[in-house]
């Protein structure tokens, strides 16, 4: 029986068992309800839970343990000289094998028999029927296909029985305890909060699938390259080995990729700050209620624009403008017309990714400026100072450390910002500090390690979890930093 | 008072040395800050204007796609010389349509059949996906071999250009891909009326292709549907079970600190992480397969729930605990509370951060590279299972072509984006303006 019907029958038994459970309740109460100690459909759902949850549990246990039980029993049965071969063989022949059982599975008996008694001829007729194999199978791997099959087989009808049993030896069980002074509700309850605090590690289990995984894979990359060659290496050429060729490792310097995201985002924080607290300082301080319900919303847009849209305009618009307007420059001064700003550059992708970062600037620092207290700005007011006085003596001081706060998150956002980069800052990983030359940041080399064939076992793929972990630890660091200031801040009013 | 206001001469006599206090530099300060501030939101205003101007301008023509109709002769001679359609279904198949729908043309243009530059210019104003469509026509209906049929079918991508006026024809004939001639028997055709404009319904429904007239967004839409239902149908449970208990249930201790502080970092992870994730957790460690919708809902689901958790649990705080006392005092449990009465109320704010959430997912293409989505993908993928593309990925990939027809083509898929996150956020906006109550 398949997965999905069997979920289907597990289903039915569970609505079957609600509306059991509640009408048994319903009856015990004899029509007075306050008998009760729940309500009706609590003793339905009770049921319900009892024969849904182990039956799933069952399932889940089964569909993970079985396959494992299935492939350890199939290579044990292996002939001893294939025991005797390198762990990758072994993984592609057991691939192979599952091929082959699927394969058989489209056979009649008589083609199968067939096939049994002539291996050679096994390639050709699982290609007639859409099964591809790769080379032509030896014998044992057909006897072996063939248990996996017949396991698979006797897997598959004991999974059923039990957990169709289990479903319903946990309704009888569940209907037989219902009595009028059985407290269901607290039962079904406790369920449900066991299942929202499943909800909220989520998130905990997401950092953790963050952390461990690229450990694991970071750490195969280190064991292939040194640490200190990736961290501090002056040098990015992994040049890209030919499939199975290991003997050209390149290297992996981790400096130039840091240097220019660093340059990058120095530039975008050059044009979103400025920008964005002045902005955030004339809706908090000046604007009109007017000017800023319309202002404010149309800068959020700016926020909400994907990052894709941004790429784009700096790879067609800005980045051909800047090129044409430094030729024009160009011409003008020296009176030769060639363009000193490339169409990709650190310039380009700065610029842009500055005003994708805008309305996070001015958000984030109108709420701070708006939440320093009105009475520090009457007192600095009636003392006669200009309101810009006021802003740069009196508010700007106060709100800093939430504003420093929200700076170190818009950092964060620049560094790990990848779309901007990957269409407008180039791919060349050089060190220098012109900001009209192409410069390429880590993101951009994650992108670009990781897309097109991959393998796992190659240095070229897996450095890019090493970069993706050392751009998870570096903004990391920012946000706590930038939480813990903005923590510490906000205890001062309160 | 009225005294001195009216003896001026008093005043002059009796005014005292005015202390110089700078006020006119102060004000001019004042006056320039105010100025800064202004210019500020003046130049944010101003690129959100271009950014828009420049995508609208350059792909609002992606919407209209030119047509080429003219009767077309599905001669025998060359679909099926040896007349072996009977024996040979294949020979249908692959027939050499681009010939009939070239041969068509040049009877229309009047080109002769020897001439063999003129033919081959003739065939660079036919896109090559003839060969598909009418393969299709032939083979659904072999009866039309033989006959003449009026057949509207795409022109080439720069015959596609041309016509609406975005190549330079000033610039000399060897440096562009249109020659004269071609451009001579396009307003031959245009003012005959065999050549217009019609609206590109292609652009919905194709997938990839590498003629860019025969390209479009219909397959990455169908990705990104598969995508957002996934992400609908975990996140927003997931989210809204976690920030329950985390607002209502939870005791502070230090787990239930340590989630606080884990939800607020991943918010502000970096995206491309999500796609390390995704990549060695579910393709590499579980083994879905790659490029699957599945995967990448998987990962947009992870990445948007710290979003629809901080809204959740906002929408939560802001239900008056007076609700929660009144439900209590009546015998409610903590969880009918809850389940009853907190949460029908806050659902309108759960909705709307659930939608900004998914907007957010829409437009996001970063870890959807890395889990291998930016695959050429032609055929609409009927499960979540099967490889496909995503909206912003096909963007990706058609801005890095280098024909001038697919910088249309991108700024057109863009547009089709950005209208979609218009709707969802006006949606949102809607839906807080209609049902937000305020206590």
């Amino acid at each position: 029986m398949s997965i999905s019907i069997l979920l289907l029958i597990v289903a039915a038994i569970g609505v079957a068992g609600y509306l059991a459970g509640s009408w048994r309740a319903n009856a015990l109460a004899g029509g007075k309800s306050s008998s009760l100690h729940s309500r009706p459909g609590y003793y339905g759902a009770f049921v319900a839970i009892w024969s849904m949850l182990p039956a799933v549990i069952v399932l889940l246990v089964w569909i993970i343990a079985s396959p494992i039980y299935i492939g350890s029993t199939v290579r044990a049965g292996f002939p001893d000289e294939v025991k005797a071969e390198p762990q990758a063989t072994q993984n592609l022949n057991y691939n192979m094998i599952g091929a082959i059982a699927r394969g058989f599975r489209l056979l009649s008996t008589e083609e199968r028999q067939a096939v049994f008694a002539d291996a050679a001829t096994a390639r050709t007729v699982l290609a007639g029927k859409g099964v591809p194999l790769a080379a032509d199978p030896a014998p044992y791997m057909l006897k072996s296909a063939d248990d996996l099959n017949r396991m698979t087989a006797t897997s598959s009808t004991i999974l059923s029985a039990l957990v169709v049993l289990s479903a319903l030896a946990g309704a009888f069980l569940a209907y037989r305890a219902i009595a009028p002074r059985f407290r269901a509700r607290n039962r079904v309850e406790g369920v449900m909060l066991a299942a929202l605090i499943g909800a909220s590690s989520i998130a905990i289990l997401t950092t953790i699938g963050i952390v461990a995984s690229m450990l694991t894979e970071a750490a195969h990359f280190f064991n292939m390259v040194p640490a200190w060659e990736f961290f501090f290496g002056t040098v990015w050429d992994p040049r890209f080995a030919a499939a199975g060729a290991t003997a050209s490792s390149g290297q992996f310097g981790l400096i130039p990729l840091l240097a220019g995201t660093l340059y990058i985002g120095f530039v975008a924080m050059l044009v979103a700050v400025p920008v964005g607290l002045f902005a955030a300082i004339y809706m908090s301080e000046y604007a009109s209620r007017t000017v800023r319900s319309i202002a404010k919303p149309l800068l959020e847009v700016l926020a909400g624009i994907p990052t894709i849209v941004y790429g784009f305009f700096a790879l067609i618009t800005v980045g051909p403008f800047l090129r044409d307007i430094s030729a024009q420059l160009n011409g003008l001064v020296t009176g030769n017309y060639s363009n000193f700003i490339q169409a990709q550059s650190v310039l380009t992708a700065g610029f842009v990714m500055g005003i994708m970062l805008i309305p996070y600037v001015s958000s984030l620092s109108d709420d701070i400026i708006t939440a320093v207290p009105r009475a520090l700005r009457d007192g600095s007011l009636g003392l006669g100072a200009t309101r810009s006085e006021t802003i740069k003596r009196v508010i700007l001081p106060a709100a800093l450390p939430g504003i420093v706060g929200a700076l170190l998150m818009t950092a964060s956002r620049a560094i790990g910002e990848t779309m901007i980069v990957v269409l407008a800052a180039g791919v060349a990983a050089r060190m220098q500090l012109n900001p009209f030359e192409p410069m390429t940041t880590v993101t951009v080399k994650i992108v670009n390690q990781l897309t097109g064939d991959l393998e796992f076992t190659s240095p070229q793929t897996l450095v890019a979890f090493a970069l993706g972990i050392t751009l998870f630890v570096i903004t990391l660091c920012l946000n706590i930093y930038a939480l813990y200031i903005v923590r510490k801040y906000r205890e001062q009013y309160e | 008072m009225s005294q001195v206001s009216t003896s001026p001469a008093l005043g002059i006599a009796t005014r005292p040395e005015r202390r110089d206090i700078g006020l006119r530099r102060r004000y001019a300060a004042e006056r320039r800050f105010r100025l800064y501030g202004m210019a500020a939101i003046g130049f944010g205003l101003l690129f959100l204007f271009l950014l828009l101007f420049s995508v609208v301008s350059k792909g609002y023509t992606a919407f209209q796609q030119t047509m080429i109709t003219i009767p077309v002769e599905f001669s025998e001679q060359v679909i099926d010389k040896n007349n072996e359609r009977a024996t040979n279904p294949q020979k249908l198949v692959s027939a050499n349509y681009p010939v009939v729908a070239r041969n068509a043309l040049a009877k229309v243009l009047g080109v002769d059949e020897k001439d063999r530059a003129g033919l081959k210019a003739v065939n660079g104003m036919i896109s090559d996906s003839v060969r598909v469509q009418f393969r299709d026509l032939v083979t659904a209906d072999p009866a039309i071999i033989g006959t003449t049929q009026t057949v509207t079918f795409l022109a080439h991508g720069d015959l596609d250009s041309a016509f609406k006026g975005q190549i330079d024809l000033s610039v000399p004939e060897t440096n562009r891909k249109v020659s004269d001639k071609q451009v001579g028997w396009m307003n031959q055709l245009a003012e005959s009326g065999a050549l217009s404009k019609h609206f590109n319904t292609g652009l919905f429904t194709n997938g990839a292709s590498s003629r860019p007239e025969a390209a479009g967004v219909g397959v990455a839409l169908v990705g990104s549907l598969y995508m957002m239902l996934i992400v609908l149908a975990l996140s927003l449970p997931i989210g809204v079970a976690a920030s329950i208990y985390l607002e209502e249930f939870a005791p502070k201790n230090r787990f239930t600190d340590l989630i606080e502080v884990n939800i607020n970092n991943l918010a502000a992870v970096p995206s491309i992480v999500y796609g390390l994730l995704g990549l060695a957790v579910f393709v590499n460690f579980a083994g879905f397969p790659r490029s699957a919708a599945l995967v990448g809902g998987l990962v947009l689901t992870l990445m948007t729930l710290p979003t629809i958790i901080i809204a959740t649990r906002a929408a939560l705080k802001a239900v008056p605990p007076s609700i929660r006392s009144a439900a209590l005092g009546l015998g409610a449990s903590k969880m009918q509370t809850v389940f009853h009465h907190v949460l029908p109320l806050a659902m309108p704010g759960i909705l709307t951060g659930t939608i900004i959430g998914l907007a957010h997912a829409l437009g996001e293409t970063a870890p959807l590279l890395l889990i291998g989505m930016v695959a050429f993908v032609a055929d609409v993928p009927a499960t979540p299972m099967d490889p496909s593309t995503a909206l912003p990925v096909q963007i990706y990939m058609w801005a890095n072509e280098a024909e001038r027809a697919f910088v249309e083509r991108t700024s057109g898929a863009i547009i089709v984006l950005l209208i979609f996150l218009i709707l969802m956020n006006v949606g949102a906006i809607l839906l807080r303006r209609r049902f937000e109550r305020r206590w």
